[in-house]
């Protein structure tokens, strides 16, 4: 069967996960229901507005959900493989294992590690950079200090630190931002990992270090066969480094494909709507204003019946979109778009919903 | 770092001069000097002055001469001969009165701030990382009700307390047979067994405020994104704790030693005084009175020195402890 042979290639599988925030004032739903997987060698890239749980998604893997946050539904498999680390061949749970407990952390930093958005913050304004790179790998592996030291000159040579042997000695606020977010993926990488996630690598970084940022990943990504999972709001980057989308929409997957249908042949009205939204350079020379997205997303608290994205879409069809959950729909292998529009097309088994036009 | 101690160091010099001139300025303030005390004194006792002794006494402190002549003769004294002047209330050379009470009243000190700090360390963790909780609740009920209770309330209560049910007097610093003994072991050990009781009372409200500072700074640094790159690389939720925020925690935790200090020394002086605890606090405040004044400026000085030298241990160990200040 198909689904099995992509299934074999698949690293991490999320299944119906939805992970909650219990505040005072009511329950936050950041993520809802979303299933999507990540296959190995393959960079997957999720999209989304702010607040639209791309981010709690990804800390979910590895069960780093800020409190009051938790997983409440759903699974996170990963199929470790024999050759690599701590699974073994097994298949686990990530999102049944203890967030506190041994097995994960055991996962957290060696199979797979994480990259966050501020490179200034996200590293520890008092220890030294060589400290911070090899804690890791002296937690994970039974390396002297000498030989993780070792390591860590290694690894800041390789993400393009010059002189990495004094670099080792400095501290985060005596680097540049560009030069602190490459530490950061040295101390990601410090365990060969076969899963990196990288949360808005390069939102807090100018855009000259951001593309020679991503330049590295993908480098990176070739050269130690890992895959990555890019967590991201500028869909340029999307188009630059992805190999499969998704696009999540108020804690929901909306629509996922590879990164070529998605961008030549969008199919969600959310999707449709995102792609219009993008400047282009020499396509139209009079004046002509950016698309945007007409509304506001929906207060956390307060969600609309229904489709998530109802109250913003244009092809909305009252008493249909706000009435019930749109079903996903599988358009093809590996493609997959939650909209009322397709369901028709998909019963009838006709050809393809054409995204329409303007 | 050398250079970082020896700029801090210079900077205590001009801070020094001004704090003694300052300290001589308040002792002028009183109208009259020490030698008109004196005579009026005597005289008040039937008593006539020796007009050689006065003349002696008055071109030994330059009594008659503008202020800044005063000012040097003093400081010029303190400097080559160790000599601060007389004190008047007690006829004796200030320096015999002083060096015991500031002492006493140093080790008064540093063992609250130890206290203080070993009470306040792990309760402020504990409340920040159980935020919410009841031992979190208990915590800031305790520590609120110890820093609105005066200190010499508290003195008189564990007065009370201690006299009614144990049948034992906590006044004092020593037992009755160890008050004008010699040092010796003993009269350590029976310095020990006193000590606690004024520690526990100058130091309630130090470490309830402590313990708020503590607990307010860890909760902001757990909500830093450097504790989650920690957390993702798989490190143990307790060492990971006090590797990191912990540590970037306790800086503004050092720097309160600086404040601190001169409010466990101002505070100690109402306790010693219900406790009567031979510290420097009851005599400064019999020498102001009195208008005791080379007594009362030598103390105010010594203490502002104190206070000058804790700052520059807390600064020292805070650029000991963050790169960011030491790199400045």
């Amino acid at each position: 069967m198909a689904s099995d042979a992509q299934n074999s290639n698949a690293l991490i599988e999320v299944k119906g996960l939805k992970t909650h925030f219990f505040l005072d004032e009511g329950t936050v739903q950041a993520v809802n229901g979303v299933s999507f997987s990540i296959d190995r060698h393959k960079t997957l890239c999720v999209v989304g507005e702010s607040g639209c749980g791309k981010s709690v998604t990804a800390r979910s893997i590895l069960q780093i959900v800020d409190h009051p946050g938790r997983i409440v539904e759903g699974q996170i498999l990963y199929h470790g493989d024999a050759a690599h680390n701590s699974a073994g061949g097994e298949v686990i749970d990530l999102a049944a294992l203890n967030p506190r407990g041994k097995e994960i952390r055991s996962i957290r930093g060696k199979d797979i590690s994480m990259i966050f958005q501020e490179p200034m913050t996200s590293l520890s304004p008092i220890h030294t950079v060589g400290n911070q790179i090899t804690e890791a790998i002296l937690l994970h592996t039974e390396m002297t200090q000498e030989e993780a030291d070792a390591r860590a000159v290694e690894l800041l040579r390789r993400v393009g630190i010059p002189k990495p042997e004094d670099r080792l000695k400095a501290y985060p606020f005596q680097l540049s931002g560009g030069m602190r977010q490459r530490v950061m993926i040295a101390m990601a990488l410090s365990c060969n990992p076969v899963l990196l996630i990288a949360d808005e690598p390069t939102t807090a970084v100018d855009v000259t270090t951001q593309a020679q940022i991503l330049e590295l990943l993908d480098e990176l990504k070739a050269e130690l066969g890992m895959a990555i999972l890019l967590i991201t709001h500028d869909l340029g980057v999307v188009a630059e480094t992805a190999d499969d989308v998704v696009v999540m929409y108020l804690g929901q997957v909306v629509e996922r494909g590879d990164v070529d249908s998605i961008f030549h042949a969008p199919q969600h009205p959310y999707t449709q709507a995102l792609m219009r939204s993008i400047p282009k350079l020499g396509v139209s020379r009079h004046l002509q204003r950016l698309d945007s997205i007409r509304g506001m997303v929906p207060d956390p608290y307060n969600r609309p019946n229904g489709c998530m994205f109802g109250p913003r879409c244009e092809h909305f069809m009252p008493g249909r979109c706000d009435a019930a959950d749109p079903p996903t729909i599988q358009l093809a292998t590996n493609r997959e778009v939650k909209c009322f529009l397709y369901e028709d097309e998909a019963n009838s088994g006709s050809s393809k919903f054409t995204p329409a036009e303007r | 770092m050398l250079q970082f101690l020896i700029r801090r160091i210079l900077y205590m010099i001009p801070t020094m001069i001004a704090v003694s001139i300052v300290a001589f300025i308040i002792i002028q303030l009183p109208p009259g000097d020490y030698l008109t005390t004196l005579v009026a004194s005597l005289a008040a006792q039937g008593e006539t002055v020796d007009p050689a002794r006065l003349d002696a006494l008055k071109d030994r402190y330059g009594l008659g001469q503008p202020v800044y002549v005063q000012y040097l003769k003093w400081m010029k004294g303190i400097l080559l001969e160790g000599d601060f002047g007389d004190s008047f209330g007690w006829n004796r050379p200030v320096s015999d009165l002083i060096w015991g009470r500031l002492a006493l009243t140093f080790v008064l000190s540093l063992a609250s701030l130890i206290f203080v700090w070993l009470v306040a360390f792990p309760i402020g963790i504990y409340s920040a990382v159980k935020q919410y909780s009841i031992g979190d609740y208990f915590a800031t009920f305790i520590g609120f009700l110890g820093l609105a209770t005066p200190d010499f309330l508290l003195a008189l209560i564990m007065m009370y307390i201690s006299f009614k049910f144990f049948n034992q007097s906590v006044g004092g610093l020593f037992s009755p047979e160890f008050q004008e003994a010699p040092w010796d072991w003993a009269r350590v050990v029976d310095l020990l067994g006193h000590l606690w009781v004024p520690v526990v009372i100058i130091g309630t409200s130090g470490t309830a405020s402590l313990i708020r500072i503590m607990r307010a700074n860890l909760l902001d640094e757990l909500r830093k994104p450097y504790v989650v790159t920690a957390r993702a690389k798989g490190l143990p939720e307790w060492k990971l704790l006090f590797k990191y925020p912990v540590r970037v925690a306790l800086n503004p935790f050092i720097s309160t030693v600086g404040w601190v200090l001169p409010t466990l020394v101002s505070g100690a002086a109402i306790v010693s005084i219900v406790l009567s605890l031979p510290t420097t606090g009851p005599l400064l405040i019999r020498a102001l009175l009195q208008q005791d004044m080379y007594l009362a400026a030598s103390f105010i000085m010594m203490l502002s020195i104190l206070t000058i030298i804790g700052t520059l241990v807390s600064d020292l160990l805070l650029a000991w402890l963050d790169p960011r200040i030491r790199y400045e």
